[in-house]
């Protein structure tokens, strides 16, 4: 089965989990006098939750008639998938997280530089004399901006210090 | 209207305002030049710093610069390089890379910032004449024909702007539709689909969404496949930047045509930049002499002018339904529209009349974005393009960290960078898949606003009875209808058809 049918799946799927919570759970919190209003809380998510399943199925079954054109080569494939950088992509998405998670506890201008430096090493980048003072350029003059141009507080330091 | 054109005037001419727009479309060329980040990515990045000004007038027309200055960078790689950065620049790229390879690269990026120039400054006049009748008209309109808009907008989206995929299309934009009911809606006051999440009481936020879903998923694919960030071999250097006289009276009925075109083109919801660049290079090529076609995809003068008028032309009207109905009508204008609502200004027929200062600006910003395009990046393209040669190596980290910061300054959560990183692995599947992804960016950001309107609409008519006693919305509804069904209709004839001389019997 092609990609873009198991995502119609899940999205049926999600579809129907979405509707379930708006027919039969949603309504039991509202409020006595609410209940006389035409339109309530889940009036709008029940008429989504029913057209996404009718559109969802139509891709899944392919109802819609359309022309399959050739991939060109140069856009991306998922079939080929192995073919491309997919560590080099996926430890970078891991770098964002841990990015996300130490920008608080280790301040803007480490996790900034290592995430910067970090991420050029990754991709292939060994020349450490540019490298290095680029990524600390980069992160002292954005800090500024931010901090200073922007005026949105940015913690620099470590929590500790 | 005159009486626009000077209030509008002295609001964009201010040195903080030109200031801006200088600076948009700078930074909007720089960016835009690289191959894989359009004007979608770009805009999603700005608008931190756009919002963080306060003041919607400059807000607005540092967006915009920014947006004229990617379709420009766009075609300089397209014209330099063949490698557009922007969809609506791969027809540049049709005649202008092999101009550029005959050693022309400079009168090509000259006759690019003509029309583009030309283009643009007739869509803007185009604009102002009428965008105000439009939004006159759209005054009559209650909340129940702004519903049937809004579902007409969304699906002549679908229609159009889904490869032929109406459905897929139409997926994208109900998933948007349902990420717009989480969180806690003005109407109600009550939280939705939250799942007791504190982060998610107040929605998800558009910028995260929007970095998400055009900014991260190219950065991804660039990491993933090194081929679409390698700059190629740049074709010499760029001197002479002159053309003739004979060539430029070729391309004025060009010009002429394409601007008309293109603007109208722009206006159709979903149609855009991407689709006024093809239909022009078309009906160009079409309607010229039989020798000058056969010029066409050799470096032909009208077939690098079409596709770059009718494309800043197709950009200027795009904001026909984005500042007189406040439907927006493209992934752009949706952004921007985001941007605007965050800024505390809502688009729609009553902008010209409660802001004034804020429509015309925008207007009048249009025109000398056009004129700082042509006058000050135009000679500075030389060095600009220097960018091209940044490595990989170092452009992507960047590009990383930007779509963290945008999301991180909006919010001042991190967990809004958790959202962001998932989002964007969602959409790079969907990428994958060949979903579009503006559809469901449009969605999210319409839906708040089509809950809006429906609910009161059943609240005044006590009912679904607004739908039969406003014909108007029953018109509207009706069109939507067909919109969508039409397309997967006309292709289920063709394939009977095709069947039956198939079978021949």
């Amino acid at each position: 089965m092609a990609l873009d049918r198991w995502i119609a799946l899940v999205f049926v799927a999600f579809c129907c989990a979405y509707g379930y919570a708006a027919f039969f759970t949603m309504d039991q919190l509202l409020p006595p006098f609410m209940q006389r209003n035409p339109v309530w809380p889940s009036t709008f998510p029940k008429i989504l939750s029913v057209f996404g399943v009718i559109v969802g199925l139509v891709v899944l079954f392919g109802l819609e008639a359309v022309e399959t054109s050739e991939p060109s080569p140069t856009d991306i494939n998922w079939r080929r998938l192995h073919e491309y950088k997919l560590g080099q992509a996926l430890a970078l998405l891991a770098m964002m997280v841990i990015y996300a998670l130490a920008l608080r506890p280790a301040g803007f201008l480490l996790s900034t530089t290592v995430f910067l430096a970090g991420g050029s090493a990754l991709l292939g980048e060994r020349r450490w004399h540019i490298l290095l003072p680029v990524a600390l350029l980069a992160t002292g003059s954005i800090w500024y901006l931010v901090e200073e141009v922007l005026g949105i507080f940015l913690r620099p330091l470590p929590t500790f210090l | 209207m005159l009486e626009g054109i000077l209030l509008g005037l002295s609001a964009a001419l201010s040195v903080q305002n030109i200031l801006m727009v200088v600076a948009g479309c700078l930074i909007g060329t720089f960016i835009g030049m690289l191959p894989g980040l359009g004007p979608m990515s770009i805009i999603a990045i700005m608008i931190p710093v756009a919002i963080t000004l306060g003041d919607p007038t400059a807000a607005l027309i540092l967006l915009a610069g920014v947006y004229y200055g990617a379709i420009f960078g766009g075609s300089t790689s397209s014209i330099l390089l063949n490698a557009p950065g922007v969809a609506g620049t791969v027809a540049t790229s049709f005649d202008g890379y092999p101009m550029a390879r005959k050693g022309q690269a400079g009168k090509a990026l000259t006759i690019a910032a003509v029309a583009s120039f030309a283009g643009g400054t007739i869509g803007a006049i185009l604009l102002a004449i009428f965008a105000p009748a439009l939004s006159s008209v759209a005054l009559l309109f209650h909340s129940a024909e702004y519903f049937a808009l809004m579902v007409v907008g969304l699906s002549a989206i679908a229609a159009f702007a889904g490869s032929g995929q109406v459905f897929k299309a139409l997926l994208m934009t109900v998933l948007g539709l349902i990420l717009a009911t989480v969180g806690e809606g003005a109407l109600f006051n009550m939280p939705r689909f939250t799942m007791g999440l504190m982060d998610l009481q107040s929605g998800i936020s558009f910028i995260t969404l929007a970095m998400a879903m055009f900014a991260l998923p190219e950065a991804i694919y660039l990491v993933l496949d090194p081929k679409r960030s390698e700059t190629g071999s740049s074709s010499g250097k760029i001197e002479n930047l002159r053309f003739s006289r004979a060539e430029g009276r070729a391309m004025m009925p060009v010009i002429g045509r394409q601007s008309v075109q293109g603007f109208f083109i722009g206006v159709l919801p979903g149609a855009g930049a991407t689709i006024a660049s093809f239909l022009g290079y078309a009906v160009e090529r079409n309607i010229a002499s039989e020798e000058e076609q056969k010029e066409f995809g050799k470096g032909s003068v009208k077939g690098l002018a079409a596709p770059e008028t009718a494309n800043n032309a197709a950009c200027t009207g795009s904001f026909v339904p984005l500042l007189t109905l406040g439907i927006p009508g493209s992934g752009t204008t949706a952004i921007l529209l985001g941007a605007l609502i965050a800024l505390n200004v809502t688009p729609g027929p009553r902008l010209m009349i409660d802001e004034p200062d804020i429509f015309w600006a925008v207007i009048i910003s249009m025109y000398i974005g056009n004129l700082v395009l042509l006058v000050l990046n135009l000679p500075l393209i030389p060095y600009i393009a220097k960018i091209l040669t940044i490595p990989r190596t170092f452009l992507i980290p960047f590009i990383l960290f930007f779509t963290l910061m945008g999301a991180y300054i909006g919010q001042n959560n991190s967990t809004e960078l958790l959202m962001l990183v998932g989002l964007g692995v969602l959409a790079t599947i969907f990428k994958f898949a060949d979903y579009p992804l503006a559809p469901l960016l449009i969605g999210f950001i319409l839906g708040t606003m089509l809950e809006d309107n429906f609910a009161r609409s059943m609240q005044l008519y006590r009912g679904l009875d607004f739908i039969w006693e406003r014909p108007m919305t029953l018109g509207l509804l009706i069109l939507a209808a067909v919109l969508v069904l039409l397309p997967s209709f006309r292709a289920y004839r063709a394939r009977l058809k095709a069947r039956g001389v198939a079978d021949g019997d």
